[in-house]
């Protein structure tokens, strides 16, 4: 087994060698380097053939046409792009949106734009579980919602949300219905021929591909109209101009095309080790699960220890890479804004850390991880002033802390 | 970000052998003993420092320092630091120490210097309690 070990699959992954090979194969003069946009010469077929085929591969896992995936650079352009393009497309016929509060950054800071520009935003509350529920979603449209954005698998803890149940009822109400699915492909089936979804984003490198490219799904029946965001040579029918990153898309395609045939056999696996990893820690005292523990993409472990800062827990298990829901890394002292929005405490929040595991984890390296966490968590709390007062029958809410 | 070889150090070296490093509590009503508590579980610190003090002299020295912290890294590495400044040190001195100092030893990057602000705080708070009592 070789340190350090890689738990953090949900903030990205490394590329399949697979993919990395189909990559190097579309770069030098003595191979694919040509551009997909070059109609005059076989170097430029060559490319458009391999962007195309790489298209096929991204439609056929989350069966839609291949017309109707649009090339981004990222999951956060095709989140600006379908928020911004739509919002700013349809801003005739109403300007109401619908998100969540635990979106990601992309899509927030994509809304907080469009309400500069004179939109107004509801920012639903997802239930203690991490859910958003559909009948919140239908209670919130007015005759001024044009656009409704809520994500399939939250990045921080996992739970997946009912796209299918939301799509209906957007569907019905004649809304647009973007799906931020970054973090589902290759985790769950997506059926975008069930699913009455207008828009999806897509990434590479959460599913094994490379960074740096992403697509956008854009419905055809019915059709979704987009206002561009990026101007230049029309590309991607003129929702994305941009020369096509062959290499970059060829990478992506390869790897969503492992995803579709690896993924029934991988996620088993996956899951578990996830559920081997939390029957081995939850009989720890004041150890809590955050997010729904049915409904949730598998590989996803988010756990409070509570009255153990999460930071300093990451230091100590040492060699481990996964991440806080604290907020010591960043400037402003604030913990996480998803777990905040379940309704927990700031110090359950502090307390969290995201296991997220991967294609590529071992069941000797979730074993070395459980028998570290135990043993820091511990070693934490004998140094931790709040355990000593849990442990004498202190309410820490009872006492009036000084601001620190 | 990465931490300073000085903190991991500290912070490993107080995780592992915390009796070493004067990690506990003593009694906090016990006369010799001055209690500094800071910060607050919501913020993701509390420091709670305690010194022991005996008259000398004109003035009170600090024999013994125990502490206990929930934080970061730095937080916890912190509190240890200003545990062996404390020690043999009469109040006066031990009032002269600053953040900064705190900061200086472990190399503390901008974004962490909160973590030696408390530190301060929680020496100040300690003696505080402790000369109350006398």
């Amino acid at each position: 087994m070789q340190l350090p070990i890689y738990l953090d699959y949900a903030s990205t992954t490394p590329a399949d060698p697979r993919v990395v090979k189909k990559m190097q194969e579309c770069l030098s003069l003595d191979g694919n380097f040509g551009n997909p946009a070059s109609r005059s010469h076989a170097f430029g077929w060559k490319a458009e053939e391999a962007t195309e085929e790489a298209r096929q591969h991204v439609a056929d896992l989350v069966n839609c046409d291949s017309r109707e995936i649009v090339w981004t650079s990222g999951a956060t352009e095709s989140d600006n792009l379908a928020i911004k393009g739509a919002a700013r497309f349809y801003k005739t016929k109403g300007n109401h949106i619908i998100t969540s509060k635990i979106e990601h950054k992309a899509v927030l800071d994509s809304c907080r734009q469009l309400e500069r520009e004179g939109f107004d935003v509801t920012y639903l509350d997802p239930d203690s579980n991490g859910i958003i529920s559909p009948n919140l979603v239908k209670e919130s449209i007015t005759d001024k919602t044009i656009l409704v954005s809520l994500m399939h698998i939250n990045n921080e803890i996992g739970v997946v949300n009912d796209i299918k149940a939301i799509g209906e009822i957007t569907r019905e109400a004649g809304i647009i219905f973007h799906v931020d699915a970054a973090q589902s492909t290759g985790k769950l089936p997506i059926d975008l021929s069930e699913l009455k979804v207008d828009l999806m984003s897509f990434s590479a490198h959460k599913t094994y591909g490379p960074k740096g490219i992403g697509a956008l799904y854009a419905s055809r029946k019915p059709r979704v109209r987009l206002e561009a965001q990026i101007h230049g040579g029309g590309h991607e029918r003129g929702m994305r101009s941009g020369t096509l990153a062959t290499h970059q898309i060829v990478g992506m395609g390869e790897a969503f095309r492992i995803a579709k045939l690896d993924m029934d056999e991988d996620n088993k696996r996956i899951e578990n080790l996830r559920n081997k990893f939390w029957n081995a820690i939850k009989d720890m005292e004041e150890v809590y699960l955050n997010g729904d523990e049915i409904s949730r993409a598998p590989g996803f472990l988010n756990v409070s220890f509570n009255y153990v800062e999460g930071e300093s827990l990451i230091m100590a298990l040492k060699d481990i890479a996964v991440s806080s829901g604290s907020a010591c890394t960043s400037a402003s002292l604030e913990p996480s804004y998803v777990l905040r929005a379940l309704g927990l405490k700031d110090e359950l929040a502090h307390s969290s850390i995201r296991f997220a595991i991967g294609r590529f984890t071992t069941e000797e390296e979730v074993e070395y991880t459980i028998d570290l966490v135990r043993d820091s968590v511990e070693k934490l709390r004998t140094l931790s002033p709040l355990w000593d007062m849990y442990k004498d029958g202190v309410d820490l809410d009872a006492i009036e802390w000084a601001e620190g | 970000m990465a931490y300073s070889k000085k903190v991991v150090e500290k912070f490993e070296n107080t995780l592992n052998e915390p009796d070493k490093n004067s990690v506990g509590r003593w009694d906090p009503s016990d006369l010799d003993i001055g209690t500094g508590m800071v910060g607050a579980p919501a913020c993701g610190d509390v420091m709670r420092l305690q010194i022991k003090c005996k008259p000398e002299n004109n003035s009170h020295v600090i024999s013994d320092v125990k502490f206990k912290t929930y934080g970061c890294g730095s937080a916890i590495a912190s509190s240890s630091e200003l545990v062996d400044m404390l020690i043999g040190k009469t109040l006066e001195e031990a009032r002269e120490i600053k953040n900064k100092d705190i900061a200086n030893a472990l190399d503390l990057p901008p974004i962490k210097i909160h973590c030696s602000v408390l530190a301060e705080d929680s020496i100040h708070k300690a003696i505080e309690d402790y000369e109350s009592k006398l």
